[in-house]
């Protein structure tokens, strides 16, 4: 067997890589739904149902989403200018820690300020931080060649540590019955819900009008140009005179305040207060959600909806039939190895010998 | 003369490129013929097919009769057929003697024949004059003779048919006669030789018979006694080819690119420059003559601002210049890189992207942060327009342009802003005739525009009709430039050896 590069690459065939690795994911679910020993019909009609069918599973998938979008988006910007950041995990608790830092309830009060201060305040606060955490691996690299793989993989393991410790201690919510959780915001600074009983917040809206931001920057703006090149070839970028480590800088602080924002949006959306158990590896998922979008902005918003579906119904599947939760673990996993094998059968053939 | 290989109807298609079209071919024993076509006329697929490296749609090959299985390089091996690429297969940790035996010892032999091995080398290399020491490091041979090492691996596996591919472009003039001694002496003992290449002089001198290749498609066959060089290039390029003649020299201006006592460090295995001190004035073309690998590459980056200096100063109009690219595009140098697709264009990102990849930040193309796409596109159209490259859209991705038309648009895009000091690593480097002699032209226009232009080129052929001057480099080191008439071929081919000549 051989892999030979194709001669022509579609670009039509590039925009169906995706449809072709969710079909194979879902093909390769099968014998594992079977193998738990439920209808497989029934199985997929739930996962769906789960995820779209009615108000309730629609809004529950598209607040699952919400930090989907932003660590997708995150993945996509710095995967872009091969920056291979795998620390959004870690960023996003830095961002919710931040928010709750500015915007919470320490005292009993928190800080005496205007909430239409304070809430942009929370915002930069928790983007800064999800900032500042990626700017070390980036300067590492930069300076000193370090793999950033590497380095943002370990910082996901200091940051939720670090979080640990403060949840048991400075941040450590006194009321809280003794659980390791920070104290909650301020209830002025929680996002607003978009419908009276659902927990679908403006966050959503907020991450749409992001991902079309960062469409446009990367599409249209100097910096944009500037990761877009490179990404695609730093010694030619480098050559013609870009200021390489410089645009490697600035997409990394990009990167991180984006999984900075996720968190901040988690804590002001949702739970109003920091658990060690709030993210369920979003950061990790955002990666699966940018290869599937193939690092396209908008293409994330798609992505993150399909991924966020797909955990939110096989959820919902598992409490009517008999499936482990866990399905839907195995079917992300899938979903990127698919789409992995898929962007790559667009540019190479097979050649069976 | 039995024949000893036939080609019968090769075809290949990639896509909807065909790239051999029913070629049928015969060598006889005792004789060398010569593959002639411009880069992507055929030549490798037909020998990648032949050696096993790409399977056939059509046609069948026959090896001193027996036909010869398609798409097993070991049944090629075994057939006899040897092969030496253009860019070496070498372990370059690994002695001589150790690399001819690599992958020809099984490799569950307990004690390899070291002792026979040794001596069954030394008897090839005496009988064709391939002079190598066995247990040299071949990282510390020279090109030449990391050569005669492919060479003398393909004879000690038996090969009866060599394929040459490209086989003098790395080498000295003297180095390209011992070469063609060795042919001679493989030809004398009913060896036959396949020799690719697109020069036509070395052709005539080593071939019995030449075939020509275009487009996919065998358009001549001929004895080389008949043919004249001119028949030869226009059987090649399918038209007739006008080179440019190159005018009187100009007025010579000021010096513009002064270089003094400049050292730099040798790293990752590439030769350092060693005190090397040169002027390049307004009006001339100086060109820097060698064999690859002996410091053009870091010259190549010292004067494309991506190499500092150890020691010495680089002036352009007599500021001094350091390593960073921006500088060096902002003091009007123009700088055109040895490999275009690697460094100076971007294949992913989209023509007229590319045109402007080095201005981008300027204010033409530039509003308030946004890339002014209108002004780009219309600033690449310009530039495919002048100089004639041929592409589909500007929106397509550069990497889907061939190697001269990227060539085209990187020259177009330094010599659109009126350069003072032009830098060309090796413009025209596997370009078909037709490219060479437009890049040539805009050339021979930019010296008469003015600009100082340095040269760096392994082709002599180039070097000799576009110079002014000529230096020579060697380890490092640069002799003095010497007008071009006041170099001989031979003077060269010794100071390319690194034998000061006088």
């Amino acid at each position: 067997m051989q892999l030979i590069e194709r001669t022509h690459s579609s670009p039509v065939r590039l925009l169906l890589a995706p449809l072709w690795a969710m079909a194979v994911t879902l093909l390769l679910a099968m014998p594992l739904i079977l193998w738990a020993g439920a209808p497989l019909g029934r199985a997929f009609i739930e996962l769906f149902r789960g995820a779209f069918g009615g108000m309730l599973p629609a809004t529950e998938t598209l607040t699952r989403a919400t930090p989907l979008i932003l660590t997708g988006l995150a993945a996509a910007v710095a995967f872009r200018a091969r920056l291979y950041n795998i620390g959004a995990e870690g960023q996003l608790y830095m961002g919710a820690l931040a928010a709750v830092l500015v915007g919470g309830l320490h005292g009993g009060t928190g800080f005496e300020l205007s909430p239409y201060l304070l809430f942009p305040l929370m915002l930069l606060a928790g983007m800064l931080a999800g900032a500042v955490l990626l700017l070390g691996p980036a300067l590492l690299k930069t300076r000193f060649g370090v793999d950033e793989v590497v380095t943002t993989l370990l910082t996901n393991f200091i940051a939720l540590l670090g979080v640990s410790l403060l949840l048991d201690g400075a941040m450590k919510d006194p009321l809280s019955m003794g659980w390791p959780q920070s104290v909650a915001l301020r209830p002025e600074m929680e996002l607003g819900k978009v419908f009276e009983q659902y927990r679908l917040h403006n966050g959503f809206f907020i991450a749409l009008a992001v991902a079309a931001v960062i469409a446009f920057i990367v599409a249209r703006t100097r910096f944009g140009f500037e990761t877009r090149a490179v990404g695609a070839n730093a010694t030619a970028a480098r050559f013609a005179g870009m200021p390489v480590n410089a645009v490697m800088l600035k997409t990394a602080l990009l990167s991180g305040a984006l999984a900075g924002l996720a968190g901040v949006f988690e804590v002001g959306g949702r739970t109003s207060y920091v658990t060690l158990d709030m993210s369920p590896g979003y950061g990790y998922t955002g990666i699966v959600v940018a290869t599937l979008a193939l690092l396209n902005p908008l293409g994330v918003v798609l992505a993150a909806i399909f991924i966020a579906g797909v955990l939110v119904g096989a959820d919902s599947m598992s409490r009517v039939i008999a499936v482990p939760t866990y399905i839907a673990d195995v079917i992300v996993a899938l979903a990127l190895l698919s789409m992995l094998v898929t962007t790559m059968l667009s540019r190479y053939r097979i050649q069976w010998r | 003369m039995p024949t000893v290989l036939r080609l019968t109807g090769i075809t290949k298609r990639f896509g909807d490129l065909l790239a051999n079209d029913v070629i049928s071919l015969s060598l006889d024993q005792g004789e060398v013929l010569a593959l002639l076509g411009e880069n992507g006329a055929g030549k490798s697929t037909l020998v990648s097919i032949l050696f096993g490296h790409y399977v056939a749609d059509a046609g069948s090959i026959e090896v001193f009769g027996q036909p010869l299985p398609p798409g097993q390089p070991r049944a090629a091996l075994a057939a006899g057929i040897g092969m030496v690429h253009q860019h070496f297969s070498l372990a370059d940790n690994l002695s001589v003697l150790d690399n001819v035996l690599l992958g020809s010892e099984p490799l569950t032999a307990f004690k390899s024949e070291r002792g026979t091995a040794r001596s069954r080398l030394g008897q090839l290399s005496a009988r064709f004059g391939l002079k190598v020491e066995p247990d040299a490091r071949v990282g510390d041979l020279s090109v030449g003779e990391k050569q005669r090492v492919e060479i003398l691996k393909a004879l000690y596996r038996g090969a009866r048919i060599l394929i040459l591919d490209e086989p003098t472009a790395v080498l000295t003039p003297q180095e390209v006669q011992a070469l063609f001694a060795t042919l001679r002496q493989m030809l004398a003992e009913g060896l036959s030789v396949i020799f690719i290449s697109h020069k036509l002089d070395e052709v005539l001198q080593v071939a019995h018979r030449v075939a020509v290749l275009r487009a996919g498609k065998l358009v001549a066959q001929a004895v080389t006694s008949t043919v004249t060089k001119a028949e030869l290039a226009t059987m090649m390029v399918g038209r007739e080819v006008t080179l440019p003649h190159r005018q009187e020299d100009g007025q010579r201006g000021e010096a513009r690119l002064v270089l003094n006592g400049i050292s730099t460090e040798a790293h990752h295995g590439r030769a350092g420059l060693r005190q090397l001190s040169l002027e390049v004035h307004a009006g001339e073309i100086v060109a820097i003559a060698g064999v690859a690998g002996n410091g053009q590459d870091a010259l190549a980056d010292l004067l494309c601002g991506l190499l500092l200096a150890s020691s010495g100063t680089v002036r352009v109009d007599g500021r001094v210049m350091g390593a960073e690219p921006r500088t060096w595009v902002q003091a009007a140098v123009g700088r055109v890189p040895e490999d275009r697709q690697g460094v100076g264009a971007i294949g992913d990102l989209k023509v007229w992207e590319n045109a402007v990849l080095e201005r981008y930040p300027e204010r033409r193309f530039n509003r308030a942060g946004m890339v002014n796409r209108q002004a780009a596109r219309k600033h690449a159209g310009a530039l495919v327009e002048r100089f004639d490259v041929r592409l589909a859209s500007l929106e397509a991705p550069i990497r889907s342009l061939s190697g001269g038309n990227v060539q085209k648009l990187l020259l177009g895009r330094v010599l659109s802003e009126q350069p003072r000091v032009l830098v060309v690593n090796q413009p025209t480097w596997g370009l078909d005739v037709g490219a060479v002699a437009f890049i040539h032209g805009e050339l021979l226009a930019a010296r008469r525009a003015g600009a100082a232009i340095v040269l760096i080129s392994e082709d002599l052929d180039e070097v000799f009709a576009l110079a002014n001057r000529i230096a020579v480099m060697h380890a490092g080191h640069l002799t003095q430039p010497r007008q071009a008439a006041h170099w001989s071929v031979a003077d060269i081919g010794l100071a390319m050896a690194g034998t000061q000549a006088h």
